[in-house]
């Protein structure tokens, strides 16, 4: 099966070569066929890969040990659900996966794109072939990247996957983050397309919106998903620790989230087209700049691969790729000169312009902090690294403001906001934000946690009273009941209320990291039946009892489990289980170091968290490290209502795009002030 | 003012607090991060250093680890070949930190007037075993 495997990876290297070079050397144009002929490289390259995937998996689910890949990463007592994560779990086999999805991925964009983008549709397969086609050659040339490399003998049993990768986050983690960067891709490609075309009004943009949404909602859940793997595996009762790996995640979702808000600007205005082209190009370059973070050990961090020269190959590819680039924007520069001109500050333009100048700089910030190892140690030859407290500093007044912003953005007017639309739009969602403030402020809360509360409430009433205006006008116009209003509002204007939605996600987010700030960890140790005492931040006391630790085999590994009683002021919630596991392979012997289950007791408040810590040899007297963390069950609502928002925004069908004066009412609809400068590609 | 001035000034001023904070940030929360020989030639050079809160980067050397579990305290000695000193930490350090292996450690904290590093914080990655490369002798025997 390696055999076959190879041979597909090298027809995908040479048809995605080939597809690409017809795309960019002859004059297709003029040539229908030649035209189809690239489109059709992107299913043959999708073709190829689904065979070498094909292979893989065959090695894999055979226990086949002499493929060295099957070795380093599974084992005959790995439980069968685990064996689909192995694909994912090495460097090598990740490359073999990014390869698939972005063939999918660049197949699904020919096939689902309507004909009248033929003009940019064969470059768009050039690109996404010439990407695939760099991603094949990491692992045919790359030292250590062939997922096919056979071993000289057969071991009589495999290595096993990582512990910490034996956990239901790990089988959608890693996949959901690369579907979300692999993803980015087909933006990009239509935006290089549209420079290489001449095609520079929407039309690019109107094609591959519903692109960057789903790629934001796979950034987005990647994210989170990761952080609630982080906050259950590593047993340090956090979420995020600004790791550079996480920051790398955390880069192009902020320009993207900027550039999902400046394209309605473009869309609407006609203004911008400079700045959505560099921020989406951007984009594309930090995610590729994050493949090489972790991938090549530049930065020290917890959860790279290991290092290896595959690291440079995308150093080489992001350099050449920002170059290729940004000399294509620059060329066509003159043609991307605005329809409109900024009216006025108080506007929503504004609004969203400072929201993408906050939401670059806090991935600038990011970025440089992440860098700054690499950094000081060029510019005054000592390293100097920075840690939490330096991304806290920066980015929670940037959040704040952005925070503040997203409360205003949707309620401006477009254009110039009048003295009356300002009245008329911010004194509930202003009376809401004091009101919110002075409760608060009377429940102790001081500084950024306050301000953070007062916003989250300014934000919920400005979200609040356009579901309820939109709700209302239809139950008038139409003679609705408000259920049936409310869904066809949705139903009706999907991109706006799927935006809505989202924000109140990410209310949720900044509420939960509130509660972080108030996080209580101690430690303790305990003989069976002792019992400690810690007292929430909400005012009332938690007692853990520790009832005793058991030991015995399971699947894979040998465990050791403390259980804890855990009662609230007297009243009892149950047991909780914190595991020490120690994993064997299926000759008994230890792999992996020992790694540790916690134990949770988890409600909308707060969550009781207990990391068994070991038992000295003979004794029984046991270590614990308690934590009562605050709100962060908000995390995982935000996530899922920021799923459910950015899924209704980019749902397929729905209105069809009609003729110009069609698109032009629907974008007006709902405003007061006429939008002059809109163009749309019909 | 032209609404393009005023957009500018706000701009400028959104720009401005984020190299503000940067800057400042840095200020405030940058750490060293060393390995043992820029460590002692920095503190032989400017014996001011002793009191700077930093990171160190090295191996911890093979047989030097000795707990006391009753104070829940770890001694053990770090090295990069060149310069060797001994670190003391109180708290929990994972099971793996053993002699078994070659352990590649990170600790945090501050480099003593007896030369002694006083850690704050010790973060342990495992050495190679578990990444080594196939060969025969690897796989366990049946």
């Amino acid at each position: 099966m390696t055999l076959l495997g190879q041979f597909a990876l090298w027809a995908g290297f040479i048809l995605g070569l080939w597809s690409a070079g017809l795309a960019f050397l002859t004059r297709w144009q003029e040539r229908p066929d030649v035209a189809l002929t690239i489109r059709r490289g992107s299913y043959a390259v999708l073709v190829a890969m689904l065979v070498a995937a094909a292979a893989l998996w065959k090695g894999i689910f055979s226990h086949d040990f002499n493929i060295e890949y099957v070795a380093s990463y599974t084992s005959r007592n790995l439980p069968e659900y685990y064996l689909i994560s192995a694909f994912w779990a090495g460097q090598k086999g990740s490359l073999l996966f990014w390869a698939v999805v972005l063939a999918i991925f660049g197949a699904l964009a020919q096939w689902l794109t309507p004909p009248r983008f033929r003009d940019l549709l064969p470059y768009v397969a050039g690109i996404t072939n010439l990407v695939a086609a760099f991603f094949i050659s990491v692992m045919l040339f790359g030292e250590g990247g062939n997922p096919f490399e056979r071993l000289a003998f057969t071991p009589p049993d495999g290595r096993g996957l990582n512990p910490q990768l034996q956990n239901p986050g790990m089988i959608a983690h890693p996949p959901m983050l690369y579907l979300g960067y692999i993803s980015l891709t087909i933006p990009f490609a239509f935006a290089i397309a549209a420079l290489l075309a001449r095609k520079l009004d929407a039309g690019w943009i109107i094609a591959m919106r519903k692109w960057a949404i789903v790629s934001w909602i796979f950034l987005s859940v990647g994210i989170t998903i990761g952080m609630w793997w982080a906050y259950l595996e590593l047993g340090w009762g956090g979420v995020w620790a600004w790791d550079p790996v996480e920051n790398a995640s955390f880069h192009p979702w902020l320009t993207l989230t900027a550039f999902l808000h400046s394209v309605m600007i473009q869309e609407k205005r006609g203004m911008l087209k400079r700045w959505n082209m560099s921020l989406i190009i951007g984009t594309f370059l930090l995610s590729i700049f994050g493949t090489f973070i972790t991938r090549s050990g530049v930065i020290a961090s917890v959860h790279s691969f290991t290092q290896s020269s595959v690291g440079y190959f995308f150093l080489a590819f992001l350099l050449v790729t920002a170059i290729l680039s940004f000399t294509l924007l620059y060329t066509r520069w003159e043609s991307l000169t605005p329809d409109a001109t900024l009216e006025a500050v108080a506007s929503r333009e504004a609004a969203f312009l400072f929201n993408n100048l906050a939401l670059v700089g806090i991935a600038f910030s990011v970025l440089w902090g992440t860098l700054f190892p690499i950094i000081s140690e060029a510019v005054r030859g000592v390293k100097l690294t920075v840690g939490p407290p330096f991304f806290e500093r920066v980015n929670i007044p940037l959040g704040l403001f952005l925070l503040f912003l997203t409360g205003v953005g949707p309620l401006i007017a477009w254009r110039k906001a009048s003295a009356r639309n300002l009245q008329r739009q911010f004194i509930v969602p202003g009376a809401t934000f004091a009101l919110t403030l002075m409760a608060a402020a009377a429940f102790g809360l001081r500084g950024y946690t306050l301000m953070t509360i007062a916003l989250a409430g300014f934000v919920l009433a400005t979200i609040a009273q356009e579901f309820g205006r939109g709700i209302r006008a239809r139950m008038s116009m139409h003679g609705e009941n408000a259920v049936l209003a409310l869904g066809r509002l949705m139903a009706r204007n999907r991109r706006r209320y799927g935006g809505y939605i989202v924000h109140v996600g990410v209310v949720c987010y900044f509420v939960a990291a509130v509660g972080q700030g108030f996080k209580i960890k101690e430690s303790h140790e305990m003989v069976p039946g002792e019992s400690v005492t810690l007292a929430s931040p909400f005012g009332h006391e938690v007692t853990f009892t520790f009832l005793g630790v058991s030991q015995y085999a399971q699947l894979n590994r040998q465990v050791s489990a403390a259980t804890l009683e855990v009662s609230r002021g007297g009243t009892p919630l149950g047991t909780t289980v914190s595991e020490k596991r120690q994993h064997v392979d299926s000759f008994g012997q230890r792999t992996f170091e020992p790694s540790t289950e916690v134990g949770l007791i988890s409600n909308l408040q707060e969550d009781l968290y207990v990391v068994y810590a070991g038992t000295p040899d003979g004794t029984e007297r046991s270590r614990f490290e308690i934590s009562i963390i605050p709100l962060v069950n908000w995390f995982w609502i935000g996530g899922v209502i920021l799923l459910a928002g950015g899924l209704l925004a980019m749902w397929p069908g729905g209105p069809q795009i009609r003729t110009k004066r069609a698109v032009l009412d629907d974008a007006q609809a709902g405003y007061g002030v006429p939008l002059t400068g809109a163009e749309v590609g019909a | 003012m032209k609404p393009s001035t005023k957009f500018a000034l706000g701009a400028a001023v959104i720009l401005g607090s984020v190299t503000l904070l940067i800057v400042e940030g840095v200020k405030q929360t940058g750490t060293y991060f060393l390995t043992p020989t820029q460590l002692v030639e920095r503190t032989q050079q400017d014996p001011s250093f002793h009191d700077v809160g930093l990171k160190v980067a090295a191996k911890v050397v093979k047989g030097s680890i000795h707990r006391d579990d009753a104070a829940s305290r770890v001694d053990f000695r770090i090295s990069d070949g060149t310069h060797e000193f001994p670190v003391t930490y109180v708290g929990i350090v994972p099971d793996t930190f053993t002699d078994e292996n070659d352990i590649d450690v990170v600790v945090e904290g501050k480099f003593d007037r007896n030369n002694v590093f006083q850690a704050t914080d010790v973060i342990a990655k495992c050495g190679s075993r578990y990444e080594a490369a196939w060969d025969e002798q690897a796989p366990t025997s049946t």
